[in-house]
């Protein structure tokens, strides 16, 4: 019988590789465990995990891997809270207009509201250049290799910009379906972005972004009659993810829709002023 | 790639923890929701361990199944993918497990002998 798991020889054993050295065992109640035992042992099940006869002390951590970057956001999403600043985690794959909805979006609310920017990327300043022409403060994160924002990056990024009170700042973090689901950097919602130049199954294909966010803005919408997306069958499947989405369609070219996600915008930003907790209307 | 900073976590505490002892097994709890890929992990583990004093040590990783509650109707079902359909037809579902990701327990050289 193996130590680590308590399987016997045999038993429902899926997948057995690396000349041994790994395996999964599926248990009955759906956990499934791989792990592996020390390369010069027999191939199968040899005794515990230790081969050495040195004795070894067992310790229970139950430790988050994410508990420092939830920490992290917690402190910056106090600090927001303090200062009754609005702060957005704008998420999309690369190209799907998240800059160009942003620099729209801060030359039409400028005359009612102070915005600034957070821009995440993994590399070069050209987005923060494009924020800048718009007349609103900007940040660039470049992340080198990383393919993420992480709350202790915005918490400089806060610093670094040092936004007014009662006012909104966007953080557009790297362009990626995937990892920045993962990642809290404090903000009040995540807002995702998808464009009809994309698949419209991407609500399930990357599931956990669009069940993270609390709106979605679908952009692009003027290019509709020229692309084979359907917008109906999109929407659905975003439902689907996330029954409580808050959705909207805007084309930031013709200015189609925006009006909408402005409104959004100053509910947001006037419940923040209030102390209040916004949950997108359902 | 977040499974490369997520390993890289994942050595750092449990060197933290291991002091001047060798780490001989670490275990983890990775929910099949969460968004990360436990072959990834292991194929991380070797290259942020090298050099550290988890260099060596086994790897084992517990996947825990995606569970469900429907917010309608109260039924527990497991999910495969992080959304799904109730049999009662509701969307609105509570994921109850499935989202772990944590370092469940190290196993050091003892020391004191």
């Amino acid at each position: 019988m193996c130590v680590t798991c308590g399987c016997s020889d045999g038993a429902e054993t899926t997948l057995t590789h690396l000349d041994g050295a790994e395996h999964h065992h599926h248990l009955p109640d759906g956990r499934v465990i791989t792990h592996t035992h020390a390369p010069h042992a027999p191939a199968h099940h040899p005794s515990p995990a230790s081969p050495s006869s040195q004795p070894s002390v067992t310790v229970h951590l139950e430790q988050d891997l994410l508990a420092k970057n939830n920490l992290i956001a917690a402190q910056n999403r106090g600090w927001l809270k303090g200062r009754q600043i609005l702060a957005l985690n704008l998420v999309s794959s690369p190209g799907s207009g998240k800059t160009t909805l942003l620099t729209r979006t801060l030359r039409d609310l400028r005359p009612e509201m102070q915005l600034s920017v957070i821009e995440g990327d993994q590399a070069t300043a050209n987005d923060a250049h494009r924020i800048q022409e718009t007349g609103s403060p900007v940040v660039q994160i470049n992340t080198g290799t990383g393919c993420h924002l992480e709350a202790a990056m915005v918490e400089r990024g806060l610093d670094a910009l040092n936004p007014p009170l009662n006012s909104v700042v966007l953080i557009e973090n790297v362009g990626n379906l995937v990892c920045p689901a993962l990642f809290d950097l404090g903000e009040f919602a995540k807002v995702v972005i998808l464009s009809v130049t994309e698949g419209e199954d991407k609500p399930i294909k990357y599931p956990h972004m669009f069940r993270a966010s609390q709106v979605m803005i679908l952009t692009k919408i003027d290019l509709l009659p020229y692309v084979q997306f359907d917008v109906e069958h999109c929407l659905a499947y975003a439902r689907q993810v996330n029954p409580n989405l808050q959705i909207f369609q805007v084309s930031a070219t013709t200015g189609t829709g925006l009006e909408d996600w402005y409104d959004w915008l100053r509910q947001a930003q006037q419940s923040i002023g209030k102390g209040m907790e916004l949950i997108a209307k359902s | 790639m977040h499974e490369f900073g997520l390993t890289q976590t994942i050595v750092a505490i449990a060197a933290e923890h291991a002091g001047a002892a060798r780490v001989r097994r670490i275990s983890l709890a990775i929910g099949q929701l969460s968004a990360v890929l436990p072959d990834s992990i292991q194929f991380c583990f070797d290259v942020c361990s090298r050099g550290t004093v988890v260099e060596g040590a086994e790897l084992q990783l517990v996947e825990i199944p995606g569970l469900a509650r429907c917010r309608q109707c109260g039924h527990e079902f497991f999910l495969a993918e992080p959304f799904g359909v109730c049999e009662c037809g509701s969307t609105h579902l509570e994921i109850i497990q499935g989202e772990e990701l944590k370092i469940t327990e190290l196993e050091l050289e003892d020391l004191c002998v």
